[in-house]
């Protein structure tokens, strides 16, 4: 039988941890209403965004002239994976989700005998990714610094992209990330960003016959970089509130377990305490009884 | 014919603006255009600059610097890489991104000098007009 003492001390520290959860649960879902907000108002500009871009690509496509940004370098050798992962853990299978997302998919190219090159924002990605491909590593973007991602922060990462794909590093570039259903649901993602891939957006955008300044192609090649920016942007924000609605999840299960923990060990203490005093009540009934 | 039109202006952080406007003068890459309704349908790069909108409640002005504006006869879309509303713009903001494009501009390669070059010219014309 384990003693008070120890049962005592246990009880008080499940306590405690169940405090910890609780706070972390509540700072996670402030924290998950102000990523769904930053998330939400970013909308309208990458909607806006992609339905211009789509149409332009639409029109300008099928030449000859197209930027590599949208026809590709015509190959599929090599491919930069860039995996999205937070950079703090205690958030459930976030993290993990989307690193076994990108490993499979590294796995799958090597065995099609590809080159995969990984690029990782975040650091709990970085770790784990690290691990297994190290020899596949080319880059990290280290996000910890920044309180609250903005479009700086997305674009910078583009820059970078952007700089190995004109050095022809890769021919393909894709994103992982989590995109955000709900509170309990988020999907693990593989995006393709270059050569960009777009929706079926036709039909209103294409029937309008707009007039370029400058002309069409200048435009296109102005504006396919930024697409790259805006879609890495569009997936920071979808991550972060992944990553905090993930950790309110995983938060509150936390705070549940730490509760039903304290409520076995709290019977097993009062079990203990009882049989403590029926045994001494055992002692001082069988002293009397000897005299 | 509507003597007003709809007017949106957003950047990646946020929607600045959804009104009806009577006309809007944007600095469009290769000069400033004026939009009234009824304007044929136009496609332009935006230069740093002022948007100027002229609406039935009073006139607003924007910064913005990159972007893309869309108009079609009933709408205007303005949408730029960095916009700020003209009354709380600061200085200190532009000289931030004017830095970071000199930067860049130093650093382009030959055949992006030109447009690299333009914005800096640009963005310090802006600055300039700010006073």
């Amino acid at each position: 039988m384990p003693n008070l003492k120890d049962l005592k001390n246990r009880i008080a520290s499940v306590k405690n941890t169940r405090k910890i959860t609780k706070a972390m649960q509540m700072v996670a879902a402030a924290k998950l209403r102000r990523a769904q907000e930053s998330a939400e108002q970013s909308r309208p500009y990458t909607e806006r965004f992609n339905a211009v871009l789509g149409g332009l690509a639409a029109s300008v496509g099928g030449s000859d002239s197209a930027p590599k940004l949208l026809s590709g370098t015509g190959k599929d050798d090599v491919h930069l994976l860039v995996i999205m992962t937070a950079e703090r853990g205690l958030c459930g299978g976030f993290n993990s989700n989307i690193a076994k997302l990108g490993r499979a998919r590294a796995q799958e190219l090597i065995a099609q005998g590809k080159t995969v090159k990984i690029l990782t924002v975040g650091k709990k990605g970085r770790d784990s990714i690290k691990r297994e491909f190290g020899d596949n590593f080319v880059g990290h973007v280290d996000l910890s610094e920044v309180k609250r991602v903005g479009y700086d922060n997305a674009q910078d990462i583009a820059r970078d992209i952007l700089a190995r794909f004109d050095a022809s590093e890769f021919d393909v570039a894709t994103i992982f990330y989590a995109k955000f259903v709900n509170v309990v649901t988020q999907i693990p993602t593989a995006q393709q960003i270059i050569p960009a891939a777009f929706d079926a957006v036709e039909g209103e955008t294409a029937s309008t016959l707009y007039d370029y300044e400058p002309s069409e192609e200048a435009l296109l090649a102005d504006l396919l970089p930024r697409g790259v920016a805006t879609q890495i942007f569009a997936a920071l924000l979808e991550n972060g509130a992944s990553e905090q609605g993930s950790r309110m999840s995983a938060m509150d299960n936390a705070t549940r377990n730490a509760g039903e923990m304290i409520d076995k060990l709290t019977i097993e203490y009062n079990r203990s305490r009882q049989a403590v005093i029926t045994n001494e009540l055992i002692e001082i009934i069988s002293g009397a009884e000897a005299l | 014919m509507a003597n007003t039109m709809q007017f949106d202006l957003v950047s990646p952080e946020r929607s600045l603006a959804s009104l009806q406007v009577t006309a809007v003068q944007i600095p469009g890459a290769d000069g400033d255009m004026t939009a009234m309704p009824g304007h044929s349908a136009v496609l332009t790069s935006l230069r740093p600059g002022v948007v100027h909108v002229q609406s039935p409640d009073g006139d607003k002005d924007f910064v913005v610097t990159r972007g893309f504006a869309e108009i079609s006869a009933d709408s205007v879309s303005v949408i730029a890489e960095h916009a700020h509303v003209g009354s709380d713009v600061k200085k200190a903001d532009l000289e931030d991104v004017l830095t970071a494009a000199r930067e860049s501009a130093s650093a382009a390669s030959a055949e992006d000098k030109d447009a690299a070059e333009k914005f800096v010219a640009d963005l310090v014309h802006l600055l300039e007009n700010m006073d």
